[in-house]
This record gives C-alpha cells, structure tokens and sequence, in this order.
C-alpha cells in the first residue's frame, strides 16, 4: 500500500490516481493505483481483494453437494458455466458419467451463459470505449436469454442448475422453442451491433493496435479463453479435453492474429456465432432419456418419490445432504472447463470424506487481471480503460 | 428633490429609460424561451436516445415524462450543496456562473428573426466566439478548484480541446465572413435568400463541415466528450459538483449546444429564411433548423464512440486546422476572382 500516498512529496513528478474501487469503468471492485504523467501511465499496480468472500475455504467445509452454490458467486455473469465446471470436476473425482441428455442440455445452458457473459462484454466494452447504443442493444437480447434461464431454472444469474451426476430438471418443449426462436434471431442482432461498431473509425481507432500481446507473451502471462485466441493460439479446452456433449458438436475456434484488443474482439463476435450454432446442434441432437444418472446412490441424490416411498431412498438422501458422498475416493484432480472468460479449472484434494480437503480454482479473470501492468504501462489513461474492457474482468471470479 | 424629478424625467432621458425598458424586456422574453428550451432540451434528446436504443426514455413524470425536466431541476436545486473541504472556494463558486454567464451573453447578439436582436453590433461572430471561448475558463477552473485529481484531468482535457477546436471554428466561419462582407450576424443572415440553395453552407461546404465537427467539440459532446468522459474520469471537471452548481454546469452545456446550433443555423443554412414565411411565428424556420441541429447532435451520441484524447488534438490540429485554412484561401481566391 506504499504507493497511495495521501499527500505527494513536492518534488514527485506523477501523479497518482486512484482508479477504484468505486469506479464506473472498472467493472465491479478493481482498484488501479496508476502513475500518470500527463496523461501516460508510467507504473499500473492492480489492487485485488476487495470482493474476497473465501469460497476456497467455504469449499473445504461443505460437503461436495453443498458447496456448489458458491460457484454461482464466481462469473456470477455466468453462473451456468461455473456450476458445468465444478460439477464436471465432482465427477471426474468420483468417477460419475451423467446422462447423455444431460450432458446435452448442460452443453446448451453452458453456451448460453456464454452467450450472455459476451453479451455483458460487449455491452460494457462499448460503453467504455463511448458506444452508448451497443450496450442497451446487447441487454435486449441478454434479457431474452436470462428470461429463458429462469423459466428453466427459476433464477436468472445464480442458477445452480446443474447436479453431479445430470441436472436439477429436463427442459420442456416451451423452452426448446423459445431458445430456437432466439438462435434464429440472434444472427441477425449479431449484425446490428457490428453495424454500429465493426467498422467505425472511431472504434477502429480506439482498439487497433491497443494492448497488444504476442503468442509468446500470452502463453507466458498465462492467458487462456479470448485473450489467448485473440494472438492467435487456437487454445480452447472445449477442442483439448472435451466435457460434456462438446465432442458430439461441430464448432471453430475463431482466432485473431494481431493480439489487440480489435482482435480479441472479432473473436468474441465470432465465438457468439459459434456458441449460437452449439446450442441450435444440441436442440437438434437432444437425445431422450433420464437427465439424472439413476445408478449411483452413493453420489447422487435419489429422485423425490422413491425418497418419499423408499426407507433406502430416505436414507442415501439424508446421508448425502449431511456428509456428502460417503465413498469419494482419495486422491487429486485438476479439471478445467471452457468459461467464457477463459480456462476455469478446479482442482481438489479429496481425503475420502464427504468435503474436498481442499479445493482450489484457477480462475481466467484473476491471471488475466495481473497482466493488466504488462499490457498498460506506457499507454494513455483511455487505452487502460479500454484494455480492462477487453480482458472481460469479472471481480467475483478474480477474488473468490 | 425636483431637479432630479426633472432631469430623471425630462423629454431625452424619458426616451433613453423607454429602450432600456424595451430591451429590458427582450432581454426577459428572450432568456425566459431560451431557458425552456434549455429545460427541455434534456427530455429531447434522453427521449430520442431513448427511442434509438429501443427503449422509451422518460415515462413516469407527467405524459410520457413531460414534466420530467420540472421535476429534475426542483431536485437539483433541493439537494444538499456539497462543497469539498480541500476545495479553492471562492473559484469553486464562480466557475459554474461563468460558464452560465457566458452562453448566455453570447445569446445578446444571435438574431432570431428579422429586427429581432438585442445588441446588433458589428462583430457579431467575434463575441461569440470571444463568450465560447470564455466559458472554457469556468471549465479549467472548476477543474482546478475542486482540487479532485479526476476533476483535474477534466479541466486540462477540456482546456486543450477547446483551444485546439476554438481556432477552427474561427477559421471555419471566415469563409462565410469574406462571402458576406460582414462580422454581422443579421448582415451574414441577409446575405442569404429564402431557398436551400441560396445558403451558404452549399458553397461553404468544407466551412460546415469544419465548423459543424468544431461544434460539437467545441461543446463537450460525444465523440469528444473527453472532459466528461464517464468511464475514464468518472464526471470530469464536474465530478465535485452537485445540487444547484452542478445544474449550473449543465444548464451550460446545453445552452452552449443550443448556441452553437443557432450560430450554425445562421451561418450556413439561411437563418430565419425559409421556403415560405410562417404567420405570427417569424422564428419559426431559425426553431425548426436549430432543432434538427440538436437532433444530429443526439444522433451523433448514440452513434459513435468516444475518440481518444491524442487522437482528438491530431484530428483538430492536423485535419480541422488545414482544411479550414484552405477553405479561407480557396473562398478568398475566388471572391477576388469575381
């Protein structure tokens, strides 16, 4: 904390600012303690913690069922993701395989918080940068999305859909419609924010040639998701290691070549398109069947009537809620997902309890976050903001 | 006690109390419409924003928020004055009025129609430009004054962008100046006849084009709203301010784009004149052109994104600055050759 000094000394030639925490460009609780000279950056020092909530530790002392709902605080703009990730770990660690339908319909919701984070993304990078209209447009069709997640969830950001071992409940037919008619327009929409955007001077201007990171540097700074692809490195654990429905599905993995924050942008618009096309193969490919996994009591909770007419059932349920999954085995896993933001990993230690002895999360946001000094230092106060915008920061994610 | 009866009184200074009770009362009329529109000009463009962005805008007060304007100013001039303890507070206090005081002096020579003009001097363009001009000094000092270090970069932002764009909006108007042989702005609105095609902004094409971009930095609005911007100073020069000082600011603003509409309206496209003349509302075509002006002022900000501050001064100095200058050369050259 030795760089916030109240009062400069008289001889100091930068001057300090604080950016944040209560800041309208910093996307929740960032603080950036710049150095300016004029108006260049001379030194970047990002300040995390300020959303720090302990879900690593909250994680330690619930049981593998429990806990969750405290990946929902994660992205909380996608909070579908978080949950397909944790619980596709769960079960790597348990040894569960979910239901073909389930997969597919975890596939779906996964794209389509995809869809809305990006959506978010785009609304609010645009804002930054000056293009007001984008981000109400962007919040017309995310509000379309997240009306669908509540009527197949019942809650539009914290959705804790996903179960180990399938989902909480099969989509119904109205929502498969509704969600195919937004797949039909969505392209459409796609095109009205490119036309105010794609090709505006301004915005050309503002992003071309800003926060430039080559491949090499990308891959030693550790960046996964759009920023990497945005160098040009076709990283996507959706292509690497496949969870879920993802290698039953045809997609590209779009990529940039310069490395700006323009590039990282073309990727994001195309991944919208991709991530549209995902959900249209999944509504198509939907097969039938149970979206629950019934044969594992021992992990999964059993399904509410046989819990009401069976002593076993009653049981299984009672020591699962308590103690969690009595047999886990020992041992470690690292499991990662695509997030929108980039590569969300979980790893856990498991001492054969019911709770993980510890669980860990690697989070996008958090690394991408601590490059923000490499990818601003010597650039002008507008291209910081610009740069935070393309990073796609969500600060319950870098703090946890 | 009678002789000053007699000389207050007496036949001359009867006469010269009669003018300044006739511009006494212009001068009420005049500020009394402008600040409706400038109360209004708000619900406008938060209404044609909103309609672009496929929302509604203001809805809630009075039919479809009509008296939304009403209802912001009663709050601003309510809400606490909060003035920061590290704050310069004589300036802090002055330069909200001098940023009001100036748009509005600059009001006392725009003719809105025919024999209506409060002072008609003879140079006209140069005191507007001389108010706009000062009202960057309210600008730089609430930027300094509030002793905010956002607040501050406001004030430098927008003291550089205005120099920078003051002289090509003077350049720009050069061009109209040497085609109608005045500084006059009734003189430069006569010199213009009744049809589009007799206004000035077809051969001043460049000027317009010059001066309509210098206006809109000349006023702080998108893409130049750098002194503002939102998302890198939080509210620029401003951020300090609230309640009634904070409106002061705003109410300049918006007069300032009013002013600067007006001033483009007179200049370019024909001023009062019009296809055929309105009964009873001789204003109404200067109305109409100043409106469609603020409407692409509102356009623009829904439009486009926010230029960079070095990319403002290359775009002013390197583009605007030339083009206006050979825009004066080209019209002069050929006002010679005729």
């Amino acid at each position: 904390m030795e760089q916030v000094r109240k009062d400069p000394l008289p001889d100091q030639q930068e001057l300090v600012l604080s950016m944040g925490p209560q800041h309208p460009a910093t996307h929740g609780v960032l603080r950036l303690v710049l150095e300016l000279e004029g108006e260049t950056v001379k030194k970047c020092t990002p300040h995390v913690g300020y959303l720090h909530r302990g879900i690593e530790k909250l994680g330690e002392n619930r049981t593998y069922l429990n806990a969750m709902p405290l990946t929902d605080r994660l992205d909380y703009i996608a909070s579908m993701s978080n949950n397909v990730g944790y619980c596709v770990a769960v079960e790597r660690l348990l040894g569960v395989e979910p239901p073909p339908r389930a997969k597919f319909i975890r596939t779906m919701t996964a794209e389509m918080s995809r869809i809305s984070s990006h959506l978010l993304w785009l609304g609010t990078h645009a804002l930054d940068i000056g293009a007001m209209t984008v981000f109400l447009y962007a919040f017309r069709e995310r509000e379309w999305l997240l009306d669908l997640l509540e009527t197949l969830t019942g809650a539009r950001l914290t959705v804790s859909y996903p179960r180990i071992g399938g989902v909480r409940n099969d989509v119904s037919q109205e929502f498969l419609d509704s969600l195919w008619q937004f797949t039909e327009e969505f392209p459409g929409r796609l095109l009205e924010y490119e036309t105010l955007i794609d090709q505006n001077r301004i915005w050309l201007k503002r992003t071309k040639g800003i926060g430039v990171v080559s491949a090499e540097d990308a891959i030693n700074l550790g960046f996964t998701g759009p920023m990497v692809r945005g160098s040009g490195i076709p990283y996507d654990v959706r292509k690497f290691a496949p969870y879920d429905a993802y290698d039953q599905v045809e997609f590209e993995v779009p990529t940039g070549t310069a490395g700006d924050t323009y590039d990282r942008y073309r990727v994001r618009m195309e991944e919208f398109r991709q991530s549209n096309k995902i959900i249209r193969q999944c509504i198509e490919k939907l097969p039938k069947g149970p979206v629950m996994t019934p044969d594992s009591p021992k992990f999964t909770l059993p399904a509410k009537e046989s819990v009401m007419q069976e002593m076993e059932s009653l049981i299984h349920h009672f020591v699962l809620i308590t103690k969690g999954p009595i047999a886990s085995p020992e041992g470690e896993i690292y499991s990662a997902i695509e997030g929108p933001k980039g590569e969300l990993g979980f790893y856990f230690i498991s001492d054969g309890t019911g709770n993980p002895y510890r669980m860990r999360l690697r989070s996008p946001s958090y690394v991408h976050a601590m490059s923000l000094p490499y990818l601003t230092e010597g650039s002008l106060v507008a291209d910081v903001i610009a740069v935070i915008g393309t990073m796609d920061l969500v600060l319950g994610e870098v703090d946890r | 006690m009678t002789g000053l009866f007699e000389s207050v009184f007496s036949p001359g200074s009867v006469d010269i109390m009669l003018n300044i009770g006739i511009i006494v009362l212009k001068i009420a009329i005049l500020v009394g419409i402008v600040l409706l529109h400038v109360a209004y000009a708000p619900w406008f463009e938060r209404k044609t924003i909103g309609h672009m962005q496929v929302r509604m805008g203001p809805m809630r007060v009075g039919y479809h928020g009509l008296l939304q304007p009403i209802a912001d100013g009663l709050k601003l001039f309510f809400k606490e004055d909060i003035i920061p303890a590290q704050a310069d507070k004589p300036i802090f206090y002055l330069s909200p009025v001098i940023s009001v005081f100036t748009a509005m002096a600059a009001l006392a020579v725009l003719p809105f129609f025919k024999g209506f003009v409060i002072a008609n001097i003879n140079i006209g363009i140069l005191f507007i430009l001389a108010m706009s001009s000062l009202g960057s000094y309210g600008i730089v000092m609430s930027g300094w004054s509030s002793n905010s270090k956002y607040a501050f970069l406001g004030g430098l932002r927008s003291s550089a962008q205005v120099i920078s764009y003051e002289i090509a909006m003077g350049l720009s108007l050069v061009g109209v100046i040497i085609m109608a042989g005045s500084l006059n702005l009734t003189d430069i609105v006569e010199a213009q006849g009744k049809w589009p095609h007799q206004w000035f902004f077809l051969p001043q094409i460049i000027g317009f084009f010059v001066f309509f971009i210098a206006a809109v930095a000349e006023t702080n609005r998108t893409p130049f709203d750098l002194a503002e911007a939102e998302s890198e100073l939080v509210a620029g020069y401003f951020t300090e301010y609230s309640g009634i000082r904070f409106a002061l600011f705003f109410l300049a603003e918006y007069m300032g784009m009013i002013l600067m509409a007006a001033l483009g309206s007179i200049c370019f496209l024909g001023g009062w004149h019009g296809p055929f003349d309105v009964p009873y509302l001789p204003f109404f075509w200067l109305w109409v052109k100043i409106m469609i002006s603020l409407f692409v002022y509102y356009w623009i900000r829904a439009t486009v994104p926010r230029y960079r501050y070095d990319q403002l001064m290359s775009l002013g100095w390197k583009v605007m600055i030339p083009l206006a200058l050979a825009n004066v050369v080209l019209t002069a050259t050929i006002k010679i050759l005729r």
